[in-house]
């Protein structure tokens, strides 16, 4: 429990990455799905960021002359962060365009819906 | 020589360019320009394989000149650049043989658009396989992703857009999983790049309190790259997305991409957390068990399937099954048979799923097992095309296939006990069933069906890459300890 509390914000981006993981699984509704994504990802990067932050330090640039390793936090888990963000954008936007189509052709988000239609619209060759 | 150790950075800077270039030029241009570059890195990466054979020695290409625990790295040894090289061989068949495919599948003024997206996925293959360190890993590989929907939904039709958002919610499940092992990992160890992280583990894995985070970290990264690679139980995306895509895209999806995840995952198990260590984890042997369902399953559902290219695309499945039961069963001989695999495989399924549309085409475009009654007899060089690879599928010896079952049998001797034993006889199950579906087209394909005279014109630029991949699968099934040598000397290499 103690360490628990320490981890607090751990702890809490564990429970945002579940909460993502499951509605991306489970949920039938494509937009929710990709709100699942987001909160999924999210979490994974505030559990980066809350990793790389240490009480009491400061972000990586020098200020008023104190060179010390000792004064400043690890500028690269941000950048990690920074890179998991450019990429999560980049795959919500494929994934929205994709809905976009699908929702023109079957006039639905609800996937079970669209695959119930798909077996009757589609060619099976 | 000094100057092929910039090769492995040269193939994806120059894929990444290339992607940009194919945006700018015409389609035909785009595709001309693509199988001209792809013959490049085919020599670069043969040039690489041949320095690290010849000096019996890996090297590591530093990014920049950052020094270790800070730069980016990419690495090459026998392994990565034989599986380079393979991969590249077969993009260019697969290239060569469905261009025609493509031309029909695809809208003419978006083919340019489609070799784009193809050589941003080469770039991604690339730096998978030679990268050591892991984020570029993630990055990678989520560019992999994005542009294995690209080259699926490519195709417009309904079916298409379906199955690639059931495929992109399935990989983007495995992508997160992995970057989240990955977030762990680099926790624990302070490191991105492989050996230090190595270095770090070995030493963590003496305290129990890290230990676990370490096996929960990479039981994550396991479930993550085996969900995108289509491990049983999350093989059921894989008959939509191979059925309906352009052939091209289908043969470049099931031998490259999902193999590429899996070699990944090799590297990572080798590299990262180290072999002895892996070895004493219990994640073992759930991919062993999973291995061995998805060899039993996925052979039963291509029984069930009424299409030749969902067939097809569910044996896939089984084959990744083998796989992960050749890593299963850990070792250097379980890992060789692996990789053994997963180079007779991308040989074998690319041609399986290049020569079905053309069965389909003189079937009067359908892939209906029904409708596809005789359709060798019309056409002798496609049955061919289709038969060799089906006995190497079923493991008939001189193919590839009877090498690499060959190669897994002797893995699992190694091991002994319940495994040789649970390997033995699923083995058999599976190579039945395999036999039992494969024949069983093979027996419709042959048998005489309606007179309908179908001329479809032979050309060179479908037959001469096709029988490149018939010539490399004999070559593995008959010089078998060749490759098994340089897959070995790989691993040395690896550690």
């Amino acid at each position: 429990m103690e360490n628990l509390l320490a981890n607090s914000t751990e702890a809490v981006a564990i429970i945002l990455f579940g909460i993502g993981f499951t509605m991306l699984l489970f949920h039938r509704n494509l937009f929710r799905k990709l709100i699942g994504l987001n909160v999924m990802d999210t979490g994974v990067f505030l559990f980066l960021a809350s990793m790389g932050y240490i009480e009491g330090r400061k972000a990586p640039i020098i200020t008023n002359g104190i060179q010390s390793t000792e004064a400043y936090i690890n500028p690269l888990p941000a950048s990690l962060v920074l890179t998991g963000i450019v990429v999560s954008v980049s795959v919500t936007a494929i994934m929205l365009s994709l809905t976009v189509r699908l929702y023109m052709r079957y006039h639905t988000l609800n996937l079970d819906e669209i695959y119930k239609m798909s077996e009757h619209l589609e060619d099976d060759r | 020589m000094d100057f092929i150790r910039n090769f492995p950075m040269f193939s994806v800077v120059l894929s990444l360019f290339s992607g940009v270039l194919c945006t700018l030029l015409p389609g035909k241009k785009a595709r001309i320009y693509t199988i001209a570059y792809e013959c490049v890195l085919i020599a670069m990466a043969a040039a690489v394989l041949w320095l690290t054979v010849h000096t019996g020695a890996s090297f590591t290409y530093v990014m920049g000149e950052f020094p270790a625990p800070w730069g980016n790295e990419l690495r090459a040894g026998v392994l990565e650049s034989a599986v380079a090289l393979l991969f590249m061989s077969v993009m260019l068949c697969s290239v060569l043989a469905g261009k025609r495919y493509v031309d029909q599948d695809i809208d003419e003024s978006k083919i340019n658009l489609y070799y784009t997206i193809l050589n941003l996925m080469t770039a991604a293959i690339m730096a998978m396989t030679w990268t050591n360190d892991i984020f570029s890993g993630y990055v990678f590989l989520e560019i992999l992703t994005l542009t294995s929907c690209g080259i699926l939904i490519v195709r417009e039709i309904g079916r298409t857009t379906l199955a690639a958002v059931r495929y992109m919610i399935l990989n983007l499940v495995g992508s997160g999983l992995f970057l989240l092992g990955v977030v762990l990992m680099y926790d624990i160890t302070g490191n991105l790049l492989m050996v230090p992280m190595q270095h770090e583990i070995a030493m963590l894995y003496q305290d129990p309190g890290a230990r676990v985070v370490l096996i929960m970290a990479t039981g994550i990264i396991t479930i993550g790259l085996s969900i995108k690679s289509g491990l049983f139980p999350f093989h059921y995306w894989m008959p939509d997305t191979y059925g309906w895509a352009t052939p091209t895209s289908a043969s470049i999806l099931s031998s490259l991409v999902s193999k590429c995840y899996i070699f990944l995952l090799i590297k990572i198990y080798w590299r990262v957390i180290g072999i002895d260590i892996f070895t004493k984890m219990p994640i073992r042997n759930i991919v062993f068990v999973l291995g061995l369902c998805g060899m039993i399953f996925g052979s039963v559902s291509a029984i069930r399937a009424d299409n030749i290219n969902r067939m097809v695309a569910f044996s896939s499945a089984a084959q990744i099954g083998y796989i992960y039961m050749g890593i299963g069963l850990g070792g250097t001989a379980g890992f060789t048979a692996a990789v053994f695999h997963i180079m007779a495989h991308a040989v074998t399924k690319s041609q399986l799923f290049l020569t079905t549309p053309r069965l389909a085409e003189i079937s009067g475009n359908s892939l209906r097992f029904k409708n596809l009654q005789g359709c060798a007899l019309k056409d002798p060089n496609a049955g061919l095309f289709f038969l060799l690879p089906s006995l190497s599928m079923i493991g008939i010896p001189i193919f590839a296939g009877f090498s690499s079952k060959l190669f897994f049998g002797m893995a699992a001797a190694d091991n002994g006990g319940i495994k040789l034993i649970l390997v033995m006889l699923t083995m058999a199950a599976s190579s039945m069933l395999n036999a039992l579906y494969f024949i069983r087209t093979l027996i419709r394909i042959y048998s005489p069906g309606d007179d309908r005279e179908v001329r479809i014109p032979h050309r060179l630029d479908y037959n001469i890459p096709m029988f490149a991949l018939t010539v490399g699968n004999l070559a593995m099934g008959l010089f078998s300890w060749i490759f098994v040598g340089a897959i070995q000397q790989g691993f040395t290499m690896f550690m």
